[in-house]
């Protein structure tokens, strides 16, 4: 699916940059300036910017711009401290928000028209998986050493061959679940706007979609990290 | 371009999508039964049920969100496209 407009890829070729027209461009330079590489760098440029100018210096007695990030902070420390522990949670905060604010951000950018979503392609969503997926085996082996192969070995030793077949699996399915959940219902939103707009763009057929496609937004950036808590929780504590 | 191709290909992106939304739609309507007796019996863990059940119903949607992304591949990225000569 192509967009019709985008705003940063006009841009782009305006200034005589390549522009891929399939999902992956060809040449080293295509791919720099393909759509969802462009808007993640614009994502991630509005990240590092805004924080700044909003926040300004700290001062005892907050205003509109520190309340806000205090209050925002304070709820995902809380909400991660509930599953992760004290300790855990001040390990695991700073990848995690920024998980959380990427995709909260990345997700709502694409309802204005003019701009997409760089979580409707795979290949940022599977990149994230992929960082989620390795620390949380990392973070088995980090605790527990090479006992972690424990957590694979199910709760009895007759049906271990069998019970690590499984969890294999299982933990395999995690990367494909994971990044196909986030993937899926960006992508499901964008092209349900873009249908509803040429089916009946005139008549604001859209405009309920665009309202679910907030609820969508949230919830979805809340899975994402509630779960990948939930993997990194799961290879922290103790083998059953 | 064999029409009949195209026609079955259409077939089994709908089917891909309706069943997985058949299958969904009952999983997430149990979830919120469950939630709303859970609120009926004991409005003050509202909150907390209401947080577990959106949950649980993201949870289930990703099952239905995975039949679309099938019905997507067959429709625009299918795999077999050039052994199909589309």
């Amino acid at each position: 699916m192509e967009h019709p407009i985008l705003f940063i890829s006009l841009i782009l070729q305006g200034l005589g940059l390549p522009v891929p027209h399939t999902p992956i461009g060809h040449t080293l330079l295509e791919k720099l300036c393909a759509p969802y590489m462009t808007y993640t760098w614009m994502v991630m440029i509005f990240l590092v910017v805004v924080p700044r100018l909003t926040m300004g210096k700290l001062e005892m007695v907050p205003g509109s711009g520190q309340n806000f990030w205090e209050v925002t902070i304070g709820g995902l420390m809380d909400f991660f401290t509930e599953n992760l522990g004290e300790k855990g949670a001040k390990m695991l905060f700073p990848m995690m928000a920024t998980f959380f604010f990427y995709i909260i951000l990345a997700n709502m950018i694409g309802l204005i028209p003019g701009f997409m979503s760089p979580t409707s392609s795979l290949n940022i969503t599977l990149a994230m998986t992929l960082i989620v997926w390795v620390t949380h085996h990392v973070l088995g082996f980090k605790y527990h050493g090479l006992k972690y192969y424990k957590h694979f070995m199910g709760p009895s030793k007759a049906l271990a061959p069998f019970m690590f077949l499984l969890e294999l699996i299982s933990n395999f399915a995690r990367m494909i679940s994971l990044s196909m959940r986030l993937f899926g219902n960006i992508l499901a939103k964008e092209v349900l706007l873009g249908v509803l707009f040429m089916l009946a763009g005139a008549f604001f057929a859209p405009l309920p979609i665009l309202c679910l496609g907030v609820l969508v937004s949230v919830i979805q950036a809340v899975v994402f990290v509630l779960l990948s808590l939930l993997y990194c929780a799961g290879s922290m504590e103790h083998a059953h | 371009m064999d029409k009949l191709t195209l026609g079955l290909i259409c077939i089994g992106a709908a089917l891909s999508i309706g069943l997985a939304g058949f299958g969904a739609g009952i999983g997430m309507g149990n979830g919120l039964r469950g939630a709303c007796d859970g609120v009926a019996r004991n409005p003050e863990a509202k909150g907390a049920i209401t947080t577990t059940m959106i949950l649980g119903m993201a949870l289930c949607e990703s099952i239905a969100i995975y039949g679309l992304v099938i019905a997507f591949i067959l429709l625009y990225a299918n795999p077999f496209k050039a052994a199909l000569g589309l």
